[in-house]
């Protein structure tokens, strides 16, 4: 397997790799994949009141494609809004690394990563909306 | 002398040709460039000549009686193919059983698979957590149906030497053929087809320092006398078995490299045990959760599998890329199945990703061993940062009591 030079340059400098505070409402966090698959991809997201990704962070269990497709799934949605984050296909990601075939499920679980961060961040919300909600109501 | 990248420890994989062995066969391309099978004129007795001296070569390495017990073959695929297709069908009106082991290479399994298509029955005999079979499942498995028991020498990938010896003894006491595939072993752990009644064996020069292209298969002629059938047909080279113009200067190399190891293949599986376990000692006193796969009594002296737990193998093979070794991560593979023999010994899939394979050979120096062990320390290190597996382990979470999403 010989991999493409963008593939090598993420994965020998990945971006944002680190950890967000998970109890914080304004952070969604999605780990998708599994050990016995081979891979494992949690990505995070910190959202600000506008609805923008502030900051993006990643871990990654997995080959330099999975790596590579992660750290570039996090610049990519650092900025972005979270319904614009939530359009990101897979297949940018493809073409973006020059990832060969066999290496395709890489983009997949990136993109999987990103909707499971933007899903637990809005779940988050909504939650915290009715408790609001709720409060609000007892008053 | 300075340390040369990228280093070779893939040395199951291939071997680089001796330079001794390379002087052997030069002549045999240009001057002496005979056809062994003219028997008419001095360039092809040169070449015969030379044939038969290597034959006598191999043999003495695997303690055969006789040259002519060895069936020069293009590698030990083809030799393996002889042997399990040409026994099936010559002895296939005495019964349809065979049997091997599921950590067997695929030039087995698959010619076994092909044979099951055919009518024939196989019995693939699980191994032990130290990848070795237990000789009294092979005496449980054998059937008066059974007509041939195939059990490798050694493991290529976690370099688990299997116990021939007993094997053999209840394999001539029931009167079934034994045939093994013995590439990774010859010359490195003991191996003598008198001493294990060994009827067939596999062999491949280019495992050997000997160069890619060449093999044999050891057919034993008397006590019993073997027989099987063809599957090149043509000119009846090889007593019939294997028709074809043989290749000389990779016959002469062959016998060159098969002379080298019986002189210093002691001495050399000495001081590959030595650096075999320089490179483990060196490794884990740098890192925690580093596990051996496989045996390590019963086991090739060059051979190191191991699995860095919270580290995927493709990606640290990415990390250490001046090193050549290989990895049971599936992700190396097209099937994206990790390794069968790592499975095969109860190493859960999480770990057999995580898996590395060294294989250390004749020409690994110390300086090398040390530079990849701390290399190794690093990468891992950094690569388990990298990694939520280790984030999570550490903070204490069960990784095997979260539900995974697999994909």
């Amino acid at each position: 397997m010989s991999y493409s030079d963008k593939v090598i340059e993420h994965y020998e400098n990945p971006r944002n790799v680190g950890t967000l505070d998970k109890a914080d409402p304004s952070v969604g966090t999605g780990l998708v994949g599994a050990p016995a698959c081979g891979d494992v991809m949690r990505l995070q997201i910190k959202v600000n009141d506008q609805g923008v990704i502030e900051d993006a962070k990643f871990k990654t269990f997995g080959c330099g494609s999975a790596i590579a497709s992660s750290s570039l799934a996090t610049e990519w949605i650092k900025g972005k809004t979270v319904d614009e984050a939530a359009a990101i296909k897979n297949s940018a990601i493809v073409e973006e690394l020059n990832l060969p075939p066999v290496k395709i499920h890489c983009s997949v679980l990136a993109e999987d990563a990103i909707k499971s961060a933007i899903a637990d961040y809005r779940r988050k919300q909504s939650d915290r909306r009715s408790s609001l909600d709720a409060a609000r109501v007892g008053e | 002398m300075a340390l040369q990248l990228p280093i070779f420890m893939d040395n199951h994989s291939t071997t680089p040709v001796d330079p001794r062995v390379l002087d052997e066969m030069l002549p045999y391309f240009s001057t002496k460039f005979g056809n062994a099978a003219s028997r008419s004129h001095k360039f092809g007795w040169e070449a015969e000549a030379a044939v038969d001296s290597a034959r006598t070569r191999v043999a003495r390495l695997i303690g055969a009686k006789d040259g002519k017990e060895i069936v020069l073959t293009s590698g030990a695929t083809e030799s393996d193919n002889l042997a399990l297709k040409g026994i099936a069908e010559y002895r296939k009106d005495q019964g349809n059983h065979l049997i091997t082991t599921v950590t067997e290479h695929k030039a087995i399994l698959d010619t076994c698979k092909r044979l099951e298509k055919s009518g024939y029955e196989v019995t693939y005999l699980g191994v032990g957590s130290d990848g070795r079979v237990d000789p009294d499942d092979v005496r449980r498995a054998i059937r008066p149906q059974t007509i041939l028991v195939s059990v490798m020498l050694a493991n290529n990938e976690i370099g688990t030497v299997q116990p021939l010896e007993e094997i053999g003894k209840i394999t001539r006491e029931r009167e079934v053929l034994f045939h093994t595939d013995a590439v990774q072993g010859i010359g490195k752990v003991e191996f003598d087809v008198e001493k294990m009644n060994v009827d067939l064996a596999s062999l491949s020069a280019h495992k050997m320092y000997g160069p890619k292209g060449i093999g044999a298969l050891y057919v034993r002629r008397s006590r019993p006398r073997v027989r099987l059938v063809a599957e090149m047909d043509g000119g009846g080279h090889e007593r019939g078995m294997r028709s074809g113009t043989l290749a000389v200067p990779l016959i002469a190399g062959f016998g060159k490299a098969c002379e080298l190891l019986t002189q210093e293949g002691r001495a050399e599986s000495a001081r590959l045990l030595a650096l075999r376990e320089r490179l483990r000692a060196r490794i884990a006193s740098q890192l925690d959760d580093v596990y051996v796969n496989g045996s390590l009594e019963h086991r090739l002296p060059g051979n190191l599998n191991l699995s860095f737990h919270f580290v995927e193998g493709e990606g640290l093979m990415m990390a250490i890329k001046d090193v050549a070794v290989s990895s049971g991560s599936a992700c190396t593979s097209s099937s994206l199945e990790p390794s069968y023999v790592l499975r095969a010994l109860g190493v859960g899939d999480e770990l057999a990703h995580s898996s590395i394979r060294f294989g250390l050979g004749r020409f690994n120096t110390e300086e090398e061993v040390d530079y990849v062990a701390d290399l190794v320390a690093d990468k891992v290190s950094r690569l388990r940062e990298l990694s939520p597996l280790y984030e999570m382990h550490r903070e204490g979470i069960d990784l095997k009591s979260v539900q995974w999403v697999a994909h």
